[in-house]
């Protein structure tokens, strides 16, 4: 990400670079505008859109009910006329509400038409658990939509990549699924100042190059990946990090190509384990690389429970940096 | 209704419900008598009824010409589905197939009273409608038939025909998912300053989902140019109105929402083509929604696999004294715009065209494997399963 020396960047925050995307998205193209609950009046519940009313009025920045259902439908019915609505969810964990929209129509109403429309529309807010919240609150939704053909779905991990990816996301002309960690608003980072600055969905970033063991880990769990890596070294052990940033198209040849160097595999997913994203990503690896592996793929992923309430049960059941630790030194068959 | 500005639509209301007090008798045993007029409704409602048998074709303004268009759109329709259900009994035809047969007013009063350009969506029940708003026999049946010449490439069938070139929107198979759709097609038209007014279909069954009242909240909230219509025929599946909805008289929800709402015949193609043409008027030059109750019937089960023990043969019998297109073909004889002949000459016409639909079908080919994988995504090299 920091590899552009051409580039001057910002520290910004993580809920700034997104604001950022959305606003030169909005100056850009007036067909784009942003809906949601408290996203005008109230400047976003997460302050994503603070400022976003005063600088485009209501007509462009509208503030919804409490019908996850009804606006996100209400976003699909005016994507299929040719707006470029991105449709705010306060959280991920409400869009159950919504999910009829999301799946029936969105992702399928192109397919069914034989092409004859398309439903280019955003749907984005913070996702997976965010501390002491309990059951209804802590999900990590993306290996629910991953699951849907249609839909795209991206969960960047660091503010540079948040922006350049959300401006890709609201140019495309698909449904695209915008993820954002709830916990990672206030992470600041480095942004790209470079005018009109855009990612391809669909590109992994290696984050950190090792000839040891591969890390595959999106959104928050990047950073646990980091952290692990970085106690690895210390250890004498060398892992590759990779960010795939986008999960549906997921960038396979990234993760194959690190695998075929390090035969080793620990992928690290907030998800519930069953059907989780680790278990998409250890499918293919074992499919287009057996003869590489030296270890069976390894997974680090959320317990699988509803998330509990008390704090220590709550830690328990998220994935951890000691959890990836062991993992990786099980790949390696060190203790 | 405090509200100062709220007024005015209230006055036109109290004109209009007192030019029609006659009772609404045209739907099943469900809901027929239980619309009980304008006299119980909530101060300051804006309620519009539209009973039918007043209007010829002089009052609204339609040439003999548009007559017989709408005549022929209708009979379309029914020879149509006559075809197809008879093509599904031989298996030419798999999946669901929901026959609109009996709703053909709703359809062809509803497109001719629409601009062209304003956008329609619908629930699955959707051939009438893709039928008149322009589609063809030959890209129906094709699709029926799951065929690459159909209107979805084979992809749609029965409940999801579009036609966007037509400006129909589909052809949507969650029932009342497609409401906030509509909500939303009327919002794009108000952004973008087009003028249109969006037509969104749906059922009676729909009205208890929470997609409709969410949808018509927004609609009323943001004063969205959007008709939200409840195609009411009595049952959704086997469920007769009563058993289904607290408040039998569908109309009525709009209050909840502050909007109009409107009783229509829809059994008098007359009544629709009106009923529709004025509030589509109110909706866009006041850019706002109403909530319009059709009632109509099925004749047909709801589905082909429906056996239909919810409803007795004598109730049937008496709802097809009120078809709507014997009714039109007797207008036309008895005022003199058409002929015995000429209609027959018609119908011979549109049974040709189902005939040749047929054998359109038969002859277009299955899509080639490879198209299962297009039109997933807008973005065509997609990398699928790896
Ligand atoms: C959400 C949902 N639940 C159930 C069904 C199954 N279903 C299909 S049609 C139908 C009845 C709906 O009746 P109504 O809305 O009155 O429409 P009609 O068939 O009379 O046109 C049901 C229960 C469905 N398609 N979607």
């Amino acid at each position: 990400m920091s590899e552009s020396a051409n580039h001057p960047m910002a520290e910004l925050q993580f809920r700034e670079a997104l604001r950022d995307a959305m606003t030169e998205e909005m100056v850009r193209d007036e067909n784009v505008f942003l809906m949601g609950e408290e996203v005008a009046e109230y400047d976003g519940a997460y302050k994503v859109s603070q400022g976003m009313l005063d600088q485009f009025g209501p007509k462009r920045v509208i503030d919804t009910p409490i019908a996850e259902n009804g606006f996100s439908g209400l976003g699909i019915g005016a994507a299929m006329m040719g707006l470029r609505p991105v449709v705010e969810f306060m959280t991920w964990n409400f869009t159950f509400v919504a999910f009829d929209q999301i799946v029936s129509n969105a992702a399928k109403i192109r397919y069914m038409s034989g092409g004859q429309l398309k439903v280019p529309i955003v749907f984005r807010g913070g996702n997976g658990a965010a501390g002491q919240l309990a059951a209804t609150h802590n999900n990590s939704t993306e290996a629910f939509y991953t699951n849907v053909p249609g839909l795209k779905v991206i969960a960047p991990s660091n503010p540079d990549d948040a922006k350049g990816l959300l401006k890709s996301a609201i140019r495309d002309d698909d449904p695209v699924l915008f993820m954002e960690s709830e916990l990672m608003f206030g992470l600041k980072g480095e942004v790209s100042d470079e005018e009109d600055y855009t990612l391809p969905i669909g590109k992994a970033r290696i984050a950190r190059e090792g000839d040891d063991v591969t890390l595959v880990a999106h959104s928050k769990s990047y950073w646990l990946a980091m952290e692990a890596a970085e106690e690895l070294a210390k250890q004498g052990y060398e892992a590759t990090v990779i960010d795939p940033r986008t999960l549906r198209p997921f960038d396979t040849g990234a993760v194959v190509d690190s695998v075929k160097q390090t035969n080793r595999l620990v992928i690290v997913d907030e998800c519930s384990p069953y059907g989780g994203i680790a278990s998409e990503v250890a499918f293919r690896i074992q499919s287009q690389c057996f003869d590489y592996l030296d270890a069976p793929v390894a997974r680090v992923t959320a317990k699988d429970t509803p998330a509990p309430y008390a704090k220590n049960l709550i830690e328990a059941w998220m994935p951890t940096v000691d959890e990836v630790i062991a993992a990786a030194k099980g790949a390696l068959y060190v203790e | 209704m405090a509200n100062e500005t709220k007024k005015a639509p209230a006055k036109k209301r109290t004109a209009k419900a007192e030019r029609a007090p006659k009772k609404q008798t045209t739907n099943g045993k469900a809901a027929s008598g239980a619309a009980t007029g304008p006299q119980d409704l909530p101060d300051g409602a804006d309620f519009r009824m539209y009973t039918g048998g007043g209007h010829t074709h002089e009052s609204l303004g339609l040439e003999p010409d548009e007559l017989l268009a709408m005549y022929r759109s209708m009979m379309l329709q029914r020879r149509f589905e006559e075809r197809a259900a008879q093509m599904y009994g031989r298996q030419k035809i798999s999946g669901f197939l929901h026959l609109y047969i009996g709703q053909e007013a709703v359809s062809a009063g509803t497109v001719h009273a629409l601009q062209d350009t304003d956008p329609i969506i619908t629930a699955y029940r959707d051939h009438g409608l893709g039928l008149a708003r322009g589609m063809t026999a030959n890209e129906c049946m094709a699709e029926l038939f799951g065929k690459i010449d159909g209107s979805s490439r084979g992809k749609g069938g029965s409940m999801h025909f579009f036609d966007v070139e037509n400006h129909f929107y589909g052809g949507h198979g969650i029932v009342g998912g497609q409401i906030p759709l509509a909500v939303g097609m009327g919002f794009a038209a108000k952004y973008k300053e087009t003028g249109a007014v969006a037509v969104g279909f749906f059922g009676d069954g729909a009205i208890s989902q929470g997609s409709f009242h969410e949808a018509a909240n927004l609609a009323a909230l943001y004063e969205i140019p959007v008709l939200l219509v409840c195609e009411n025929n009595g049952y959704a599946m086997g469920t007769a109105v009563d058993r289904a909805v607290s408040e039998p008289d569908l109309y009525k929800q709009a209050y909840a929402y502050d909007m109009t709402g409107a009783l229509v015949n829809g059994m008098d193609v007359f009544e629709v083509y009106y009923a529709m043409g004025e509030l589509a008027k109110q909706a866009r030059e006041q850019s706002k929604p109403a909530l319009v109750e059709i009632r109509t019937y099925r004749y047909r089960g709801h589905s082909m696999s429906d056996p239909q023990k919810y409803r007795t043969k004598e109730e049937m019998e008496s709802k097809k004294n009120e078809d709507p297109i014997i009714r039109l073909k007797s207008y036309l004889i008895d005022h003199d715009l058409a002929t015995n002949e000429q209609l027959d000459a018609l119908d011979d016409e549109v049974k040709a065209e189902v005939h040749a639909s047929v054998e359109f079908a038969e002859n277009s080919p299955f899509p080639p494997v490879e198209t299962m994988y297009e039109d997933v995504y807008v973005q065509d090299d997609y990398p699928f399963i790896v």
